[in-house]
């Protein structure tokens, strides 16, 4: 019998008990559980698994089987693609993104210099990563980010420590899309605390009204009015002689519309915030600016983070829209690759590689918004 | 009873005694109302330095202001029009109806369709079958992290490299795809489809009304008036019986090939399709997680309450959870609409005539940028607050009434 195995202290342990049936657990079990369990959820699986058969034989043959990897070796410049149009379709081409890869990720940046905005890619990279570990979560990210965004930079505009200045108007690709993403956070950020508290301020409404203008003036239009605005009303509003670079417009239209984004977020993080958090700072008879800096912003922050990287994961999508005004970020350095007339035809390989670094890097921080936010509520669940 | 101490929490709640403004730097409301107008007074200079720019900087290029470029002519060319418009004939206003009312074709439709294919998938993404809601989660997570801006762009050349209109796929012989766009048959419009659809909103009208008086005869006497097919009768019904007894005229007008391009019936341009298509499957990826999450708020119990009373899985779902899921549902959707009818501005990058695009390209002809971009604000201002109202009126509507 089964009990006279059990050792005192142990579980029993005993193959009998220890396997369920044989038709609950196995593939077949499985199968049966998940695919098959009505004749209406096996006719759903059988059509989609058709369905996606047939498709990913299709994308395969595409992609890999027939694809074009690598250029042929002709002086004439008109030849490169000549093996890709042969295939007439069949086949992906990419050869054509072996030929333009350093022009989809620099742009028009100066070749032989293009080490420079790679190494800025990697410590936007590296900026992010450090950023999104707990262990960084302290007042000295604050002197992180200010020293990461200068050396950037310096090597993006060079001129100093043997570097050749390279002007803003050939700056092109990745770089300038973490710079439009990065920097309007940077900078979005401060301001959509200040309006988020102007907008929870009881005491003051002017500066309430001003707010929630300012706030709902932002989130009722499109981005692209902003950046018209930034392109075309902007020089009207500046005095004579000054006129500040397209890419400073911009950056500072979408600064304006990510802080009304954020503002809004972070005014969830000061509502969800307890009453009796506010009252006990009172009670301690903290001032206005006491009670804010060192009890409601830190806990108020820390629960808007999840939302915040989700917003952020917007902006970073959202900056693409800069290709309207004439900007040349990553989408743009793109189309104007697809342009060049040797390799016209096959769009569709750049937009694949283009959708793929969005992809990942907005992938990427989705998923860490997730882990964070189960995280949270595991803490709060307990 | 003694009657001499009344409950004090009936009694109103005692304020605090308002004590005169002291005008000294160490009376909070004082310093407040000091604060305010500094605020006031930077917010004012700072507008009237970039007004005195701007006056300046017209004045020294020699534009005008004022909407009265509105009522000049226009020689800029509609491809799709809803009111007629010609090219160096029609107004700018007009040219700009034109794109305000192409922006909400989209807008509209847009969000229709980005509802249903989003609450298809959000449903699938819960469903039992494994390869279903693996699929649906595939769909949501790679849709969402790619920009909206580079999807257009894809769809647009994927609808601009379809064959050309002599070797167009068709479909059924009635539907034709080409780069030239997608034609569809058209149906000769006659009064008898204009009675039939007036039939059809009196159908509408008084299936509300027959709601009305069941529910109020089922509260009276428990018993439930049939309301299913009293409204099938009224609003199905009663339009074919006012079209058969017109005459039911039934005649479609099929595309054909004459020459480089087909002639007759219904154009849905490239440049439209793509905008719709992008937009749809862009937001319907939101909408779906909107749904999940929605559905999935809803506590296991009440599935199991409303199983206990006897409730098969229809009434359920329409009974006891979607009014719940819906209160979870309806605020994040009104932004995924709003987003939408933001995103349809998008429509400049591929070349769909909507009203940023068309005053986009009366700011350039007439230099009157600052008019330009505020019909722009405008608009959308105007459109994001209708839909804002309206879903506000719904939530409140389907709000849960505490007591």
């Amino acid at each position: 019998m089964a009990a006279t195995h059990v050792v005192a202290e142990g579980p029993p342990v005993t193959a009998a008990r220890d396997r369920p049936p044989a038709d609950l657990v196995g593939p077949v079990a499985w199968l049966r559980r998940n695919l098959f369990n009505s004749w209406w959820s096996s006719a759903i699986s059988i059509l989609l698994g058709y369905l996606l058969v047939r498709w990913a034989w299709g994308l395969i043959d595409w992609a890999f089987v027939n694809a074009v990897w690598t250029l042929p070796a002709t002086a004439n410049p008109l030849d490169l693609a000549m093996p890709c149009r042969k295939l007439e379709g069949a086949g992906a081409c990419w050869a054509m993104v072996g030929d333009k890869w350093r022009f989809i990720l620099f742009g028009r940046y100066p070749y032989d210099m293009q080490w420079r905005p790679a190494l800025c890619v990697v410590l936007f990279i590296a900026l992010y990563g450090a950023s999104a570990n707990r262990l960084f979560w302290r007042k000295e990210l604050l002197w992180i980010w200010i020293a990461t965004l200068t050396v950037i930079a310096v090597l993006m505009w060079g001129g100093v420590l043997g570097m050749g200045f390279v002007p803003q108007d050939q700056w092109g690709g990745l770089p300038i899309t973490l710079i439009l993403a990065t920097f309007g956070l940077a900078f979005a950020f401060p301001l959509a605390v200040a309006v988020a508290l102007g907008r929870r301020s009881r005491e003051m409404p002017v500066v309430r009204v001003l707010c929630v203008g300012y706030v709902e003036l932002i989130r009722g239009v499109p981005l692209i009015s902003l950046l018209f605005m930034a392109s075309v009303m902007f020089p009207l509003f500046m005095p004579e002689g000054l006129n500040p670079d397209k890419l400073l417009r911009a950056q500072i239209a979408i600064i304006l519309f990510a802080a009304a984004y954020l503002a809004e977020v972070v005014r969830a993080g000061l509502q969800a915030l307890p009453k009796g958090q506010y009252e006990a700072a009172d009670a301690l008879g903290l001032s206005y600016w006491q009670k804010t800096r060192t009890i409601i912003l830190p806990q108020a922050l820390r629960m808007v983070i999840p939302p915040l990287v989700n917003t952020f994961i917007g902006f970073f999508k959202d900056t693409s829209l800069v290709l309207i005004i004439g900007i040349f970020d990553l989408l743009t350095a793109g189309k104007v690759a697809m342009a060049d007339p040797v390799w016209s035809g096959f769009s569709t390989e750049i937009y694949i590689v283009v959708a793929l670094i969005y992809f990942g890097f907005c992938y990427a921080m989705s998923s860490y918004s997730r882990g964070l936010e189960k995280q949270f509520g595991k803490a709060k669940n307990r | 009873m003694s009657g001499t101490t009344a409950d004090p929490r009936l009694a109103a709640p005692r304020l605090a005694p308002r004590r005169p403004i002291r005008l000294s730097w160490s009376d909070g409301r004082f310093r407040n109302i000091v604060y305010q107008i500094l605020v006031l007074a930077g917010f004012v200079l700072v507008l009237r330095y970039l007004v005195g720019n701007t006056m300046m900087n017209l004045e020294a290029r020699h534009i005008a202001t004022g909407f009265g470029f509105l009522d000049s002519t226009s020689g800029m060319p509609l491809g799709e029009t809803i009111l007629p418009y010609t090219a160096g004939v029609s107004t700018y206003g007009r040219a700009l109806t034109d794109g305000v009312l192409n922006t909400l074709k989209v807008a509209v439709i847009g969000v229709v369709l980005a509802t249903v294919l989003g609450t298809l998938i959000g449903i699938a993404r819960l469903s039992p079958n494994w390869l279903l809601s693996k699929l649906a989660a595939i769909y949501v997570e790679f849709l969402r992290d790619i920009p909206l801006l580079l999807q257009l762009l894809f769809w647009y050349v994927l609808l601009q490299g379809l064959p050309a209109p002599k070797k167009a796929i068709s479909l059924f012989g009635a539907v034709f795809l080409s780069n030239r766009g997608i034609r569809i048959p058209q149906l000769n419009w006659e009064d008898a489809h204009s009675f039939a659809l007036l039939a059809c909103a009196v159908g509408i009208l008084g299936s509300v009304l027959w709601a009305k008086y069941a529910k109020r005869r089922q509260d009276a006497t428990g018993i439930r008036p049939p309301v299913w097919p009293v409204s099938l009768a009224l609003i199905v019904g009663l339009p074919v019986v006012v079209w058969a007894v017109l005459g039911a005229p039934w005649d479609w007008e099929l595309p054909a090939l004459k020459g480089f391009n087909f002639q007759g019936g219904g154009t849905v341009t490239p440049e439209y399709a793509a905008l719709l298509t992008g937009l749809v499957i862009y937001t319907a990826s939101y909408i779906a997680e909107i749904v999940r999450s929605g559905i999935q708020a809803v506590a296991h119990g009440q599935w199991e309450a409303a199983q206990a009373l006897g409730l098969h899985r229809g009434k359920i779902l329409r009974l006891v959870v979607l009014p719940q899921a819906l209160r979870v549902i309806v605020p994040p959707m009104t932004s995924q609409y709003l987003n939408l009818t933001k995103n349809s501005s998008l429509a400049v990058a591929i070349g769909y005539q909507d009203v940023v695009s068309v005053a986009s390209t009366t700011l350039n002809q007439t230099g009157q940028a600052i008019e330009g971009i505020t019909i722009i604000m405008v608009v959308y201002l105007s459109i994001s607050l209708s839909i804002s109202l309206f879903m506000n009126w719904y939530n409140a509507r389907i709000a849960l009434v505490e007591r």
